[in-house]
């Protein structure tokens, strides 16, 4: 077992389980925590996988302004332990059912299509330069830039909506 | 073969956190933790696309990655908000009390 391989299970492991403890956790600061465990594997799989420009983004867009965010906002509600409201009571097995038959699903799909599976070689040392950004970059701002635009004019329009959202009405103290 | 792994791993491991987060916003009542759960269901999504931009020698996968990335920063800006707008108004984030428009 070369090396690479035991570095891929050893993450794999970790972020299922961390997914697992999301899922789980009592509180929603522990459970934003494992999310951002979850998130810093998945970057070291983008890594593993040559795209270390989008391994960066996700640590800092995702593990750091996303949950950031979402650590702000629960904070700021202080809704850290809620309690357990009375759940529905077929509602977790069923949902636990259904989740189990997408994995099946998923499982079979991958399975009989993906039967000749290719390996994936490990980059080379040209993928982890500045060449592999440089060729990122100028196929995002020529072949993609309506979309790339399109997107600041999302942003702005997110902002917008959270400000307005979120803004107090004057007179009315909630 | 020295330092290979197969695709299919890949698309395993994102097969696997997809159905997590599709548990957590099954199971779970609190606003916020499913709003993390499709985060986690966006990720695995992201993962597979990257390992077959990988697989197929092309950058087009990791160009959706980058579009995903921001719609979900969007998503996260706007639905935080929403749930502090709706803890202001009811004193709550679970998702089942959110039943004002039941007859």
């Amino acid at each position: 077992m070369n090396p690479i391989m035991i570095l891929f299970i050893v993450l794999a492991v970790s972020a299922i389980l961390s997914a697992l403890g999301l899922v789980m956790s009592r509180s929603a600061i522990y459970a934003a925590l494992f999310l951002v465990l979850n998130f810093a594997c998945v970057a070291i799989f983008y890594l593993i996988l040559g795209a270390p420009f989008i391994a960066l983004t996700q640590i800092t867009v995702y593990a750091g302004a996303i949950m950031v965010l979402f650590l702000f906002v629960i904070m700021l509600l202080g809704v850290e332990k809620l309690p357990g409201s009375k759940a529905i009571p077929w509602q977790r097995p069923l949902a636990i059912g259904l989740s189990a038959v997408l994995l099946v699903e998923a499982g079979v799909l991958l399975f009989q299509r993906l039967q000749n599976s290719v390996n994936l070689a490990q980059p080379d040392a040209q993928v982890n330069t500045m060449e592999s950004i440089r060729s990122l970059a100028l196929m995002l701002f020529n072949q993609y830039l309506l979309p790339f635009e399109i997107t600041s004019i999302l942003l702005l329009v997110a902002m917008i909506g959270a400000i307005v959202l979120t803004k107090q009405e004057k007179g009315a103290a909630g | 073969m020295e330092g290979t792994i197969p695709l299919n791993y890949f698309i395993a491991v994102s097969a696997i956190l997809f159905t997590m987060g599709a548990l957590g916003v099954l199971i779970r009542r609190n606003a916020l933790i499913v709003f993390m759960s499709i985060e986690l269901m966006l990720n695995a999504a992201n993962l597979a696309f990257v390992a077959f931009a990988r697989s197929y020698d092309v950058l087009t996968g990791q160009i959706f990655v980058f579009f995903v990335m921001t719609v979900a920063a969007a998503e996260v800006a706007v639905g935080l908000a929403l749930i502090v707008a709706i803890f202001r108004s009811k004193h709550s984030i679970d998702v089942d009390q959110m039943s004002s428009l039941k007859g």
